[in-house]
């Protein structure tokens, strides 16, 4: 993209107030995480018992956990590894569900085994499958990432496919088809770049989703180990204390929700902007 | 026409509807006069895009809201009560009371103008029971009396049949059934054969003309097909680019058209085509399409008229009275003769 | 029309012979000998070497399949590791609370979801139009044990209008059970709520743009007649899909209400499965709710030809 057109995209995408916003506080939040040393203003793990679950005040602006520690250092450092799970499973979903997607939708013969495969990882409840993936896997950052890779992997291969059975009988492809134009490049050059808006709109969603079925995971002590700070284990070891000190559940669910609206917002800009059927019903 | 003039059911003037864009405003019908009198079949013609929908819908008042609306000019419509209203300055409430009742309306495409999930039974004896106050009953029993009446075959059986069960000249029966079924004063019948096989049109026109003989409504028959006018029409308006370009009855429009738009419209006939020397019928075109954008402030028609001259493009010529109940919009309609 | 259904039930039976065989293939990826598991700590070699045996561990792994997807398709789902019944007992005592959790919830959602996915078409690009869309997104961004956890805190702990957790006694009248799901159901209903509004929305801008409300309207019609009897009707298909397979994914997808609210419901019985590695149970209960899933998604192409009179014939 050239600067041009890239400064048309973004005058376009935020034309609409709510987008702006959601973006400039996504660019926020992860800023904040990935400045966390820098900008946090106590460490996440400084215990110190005598100062335990004290209410928001100036010295610690969202309170202090069971440990004594500082709830917003904790939120920034948290943001690290929630924003980070969510980060990867959208780049690997992104990368299998669009191979998956095209071969699907290109090379006719594989598509009734992959679509039904789909199917029936469909037919069961995102979290349910995806604390089931983890339980055979075991629980770590690294197999939470690949579990929930597996869960959002579908919906992918099922935008990506049906994108591409429409682009495939465009004429500019049956041209190249004819052109002799091989096979791989018509799905890389072709199609890919046709399909591409369709999958940077889901990828949005499915980062917002990953952030959520991350914290439900921690939450229900199939996730990531507790001692690593999430937003998800967050809230889990706070539920305990929340009727003393509602603000150790209080906050990092707040972070949690924003993120996620955040990239839905902008994941619904996108479709707005890249679909005209879809802008023109608006 | 000869007699005692009969009354008036619809008298428009100086209409303009105006819509809001994207792209700014845009008045796709511009000083439209019309009338429909008791009985008699007004044509209103044009190609598409020449602001003859646009117009019928603002009578009914169904224009898209709220980007569309009357801008300019009155709508006078005489009821069933012998009142007169501006239709155009009625609130859309009491508009609700006219739809249906006294003004009905005929869409072009018969297979997707009913409702797919409702039997059309139901669909007519729903506005029945609306305007004419019956109970279920009753109303349904006038549903097939109107079904009988527009003659579909077996009516008291087919009351029940779902719009996929019909063909569509079947489905157009039906939709004529349903703008029928509250003894209308004004039928607006927008392209209603357009959609449909010549054998059907057929029928259906000769339905339409039946029922305004037995009923003495006034209709608004919209179309671009000049064939159909001359079958169904007693006074003809053409329009082009949102304007009236000419107007007078049915036989002075097709032996003398004083506007070089209707006189092309005619020429395209298929009836009226020349020969060619191997006996194939040579069908004519209108060069060019209607103007959207007016950027110059001449005749609309300007750009496509073979009898133009330097003068056509300075101003926009007003409509002229030419002779008894004959107007047009040429600056040269005399060259036409 | 039969031969459509006859072609889903083909489809069915795939998918669930896909899940069935996922499961099995990936049950037997993790780690841990299931037979060690099964005898606890103090078993010797020897034990262990029985029970593989009776167990059929010893196979070759296909083999097991095999004989494990007999007893499956015999409606037999094993025995649990710990809680000593057949996993299919286990679950059925589970049902009820995850049933009627499942029912309020989609309930609400519905309730809150297709009115405000109506009015959101029918003022499109209005000031309520984008206040439902915020609105709808906000509730799709929130994590249902966190909301939990504040109702918890507020309407149970600080007004003390409902219980703070479980599922009353057993005994008790089913009302009173009943009174422990309207918290849960409610945060299910609200978190649920969002793809209901949303495909609300979408199908009735596209009915509304349909010729005959066109037809409707010229008819005299009131605006609330026209939304609700013509162009809902035909909204109604996708609406009755997308709620019923919200409701099938709240089946098995509720397992985190039903944590944070202590109900002993299936979600409950799959989590304590896995925390310990109980894999008949896990096994059994993903069959089970994707075949509800399944279940529910014939009986909507089954309810198709009752809503929608195209599809009789």
């Amino acid at each position: 993209m050239n600067p041009i057109s890239a400064s048309l995209f973004l005058r376009r995408l935020f034309r609409r107030r709510l987008v702006l916003f959601a973006f400039v506080v996504l660019a926020l939040i992860i800023l904040l995480a990935i400045l966390a040393p820098l900008v946090a203003p106590y460490s996440p793990t400084g215990m110190r018992v005598i100062n335990r679950l004290k209410p928001p005040s100036t010295l610690h602006w969202f309170g202090t956990d069971e440990f004594g520690r500082d709830v917003l250092s904790r939120i920034i450092h948290g943001g690290r590894a929630s924003l980070g799970i969510g980060m990867a499973v959208v780049v690997t979903s992104m990368l299998a569900g669009t191979t998956l997607g095209l071969v699907a939708g290109y090379f006719r013969s594989l598509d009734a085994l992959i679509m039904r495969g789909v199917d029936a990882m469909m037919s069961l409840p995102d979290i349910l499958l995806a604390i089931f993936l983890v339980a055979v896997l075991g629980a770590s950052a690294g197999n939470v990432v690949l579990a929930l890779a597996i869960v959002y992997t579908p919906r992918v291969v099922r935008v990506v496919r049906g994108s591409t059975l429409v682009v495939r009988e465009l004429p500019f492809v049956e041209a190249a088809r004819t052109l002799g134009v091989s096979t791989w490049q018509i799905l890389t050059r072709h199609i890919l770049l046709n399909v591409a808006s369709p999958i940077l709109v889901q990828a949005t969603f499915i980062f917002a989703y990953a952030i959520l079925a991350e914290a439900g995971l921690s939450f229900l002590g199939a996730g990531v180990p507790p001692e690593t700070p999430t937003w998800g284990t967050m809230i889990a070891s706070g539920q305990q204390f929340a009727d003393r000190a509602i603000w150790v559940v209080l906050f990092p669910g707040l972070a949690i929700v924003l993120s996620a609206l955040s990239l839905q917002l902008l994941g619904d800009g996108l479709r707005d902007m890249l679909d005209p059927k879809l802008r023109k019903a608006l | 026409m000869s007699g005692i003039h009969p009354a008036h059911v619809l008298a428009i003037r100086g209409l303009d509807v105006r819509f809001r864009t994207e792209a700014g405003e845009v008045t796709p019908v511009r000083g439209v006069d019309l009338d429909v009198f008791a009985g008699r079949v007004t044509a209103l013609v044009g190609e598409s895009g020449s602001g003859k929908s646009v117009t019928s819908l603002a009578v009914i008042g169904l224009l898209p809201r709220p980007s569309g609306g009357v801008a300019a000019g009155s709508v006078a419509y005489t009821g069933k009560s012998g009142v007169t209203v501006d239709l155009a300055r009625t609130p859309a409430s009491a508009m609700r009371a006219y739809r249906g009742s006294e003004i009905a309306m005929i869409f072009q495409e018969p297979m997707t103008s009913l409702n797919p999930v409702l039997s059309v039974g139901e669909q007519i004896a729903e506005q029945v029971r609306l305007h004419m106050r019956l109970d279920a009953a009753a109303a349904w029993r006038r549903a097939e009396d109107m079904l009988g009446l527009v003659e579909i075959p077996d009516a008291r059986r087919r009351a029940h049949d779902y719009p996929h069960q019909m063909s569509g000249g079947m489905r157009q029966r039906v939709m004529i059934a349903l703008a029928m079924s509250c003894n209308p004063r004004l039928l607006i019948a927008d392209e209603p054969t357009t959609a449909l096989d010549v054998t059907i049109q057929a029928q259906i026109l000769a339905l339409i003309d039946q029922l305004r003989k037995t009923h003495g409504m006034g209709v608004l028959f919209i179309t671009h097909n000049l064939g159909v006018v001359a079958e169904v029409a007693d006074t003809v308006s053409v329009m082009y680019a949102g304007e009236m370009v000419e107007r007078t009855d049915v036989r002075t429009l097709f032996r003398a058209p004083r506007h070089p738009y209707s006189q092309a419209l005619i020429d395209c006939l298929p009836a009226r085509a020349a020969r060619a020397a191997d006996g194939r019928r040579l069908i004519r075109a209108i060069p060019g399409s209607v103007a959207t954008a007016f950027a110059a402030p001449g005749c609309r028609f300007a750009p496509r008229c073979a009898f133009r001259d330097d003068a056509c493009e300075a101003a926009l010529p007003d409509l002229r009275e030419i002779g008894e109940g004959h107007v047009s919009r040429c600056r040269r309609w005399e060259a036409l003769a | 029309m039969l031969t459509t259904l006859a072609r889903k039930l083909g489809g069915m039976i795939t998918v669930m012979f896909l899940v069935a065989t996922m499961v099995f293939f990936l049950t037997r990826l993790a780690p841990g000998d299931p037979a060690a598991l099964m005898l606890g700590d103090q078993a010797t070699q020897a034990d262990i070497e029985q029970l593989r045996k009776t167990y059929g561990l010893d196979q070759p792994l296909l083999v097991q399949y095999g004989l494990w997807l007999k007893e499956v398709i015999a409606g037999n789902l094993g025995q649990s590791i710990f809680l000593q019944r057949p996993v299919l007992t286990a679950i059925g005592e589970r049902a009820e609370p995850t049933f009627f959790l499942a029912l309020f919830s989609i309930l609400i959602a519905s309730l809150i979801g297709i009115p405000a996915g109506i009015i959101s078409a029918v003022w499109r690009g209005g000031r309520s139009d984008q206040a439902v869309s915020a609105g709808a997104m906000l509730a799709a961004s929130i994590p249902s044990f966190w909301l939990g956890l504040l109702f918890i805190q507020f309407f149970s702990v600080t007004l003390g209008w409902f219980p703070v957790a479980g599922y009353g006694d057993p005994g008790a009248p089913l009302a009173q059970r009943l009174y422990h799901l309207i918290l849960p159901a409610t945060v299910l209903g609200i978190v649920n709520s969002a793809l209901i509004t949303r495909f609300t929305r979408a199908s009735m801008l596209d009915v509304l743009s349909e010729d005959f409300v066109r037809t409707a309207r010229a008819k005299g019609l009131s605006e609330s007649r026209i939304v609700l009897r013509h162009a809902l009707g035909n909204a109604l298909v996708p609406i009755i899909t997308v709620v019923g397979l919200t409701a099938a994914l709240l089946v098995g997808g509720a397992i985190i209400t039903e944590t944070v609210f202590g109900l002993p419901g299936i979600g409950n019985l799959v989590v304590s499965a896995v925390l310990r590695r109980d894999y008949p149970v896990i096994q059994g209960a993903l069959i089970v709710i994707a075949g509800i899933y399944v279940m529910i998604n014939f009986a909507i192409d089954v309810i198709y030809t009752l809503v929608d009179p195209r599809v009789k014939t």
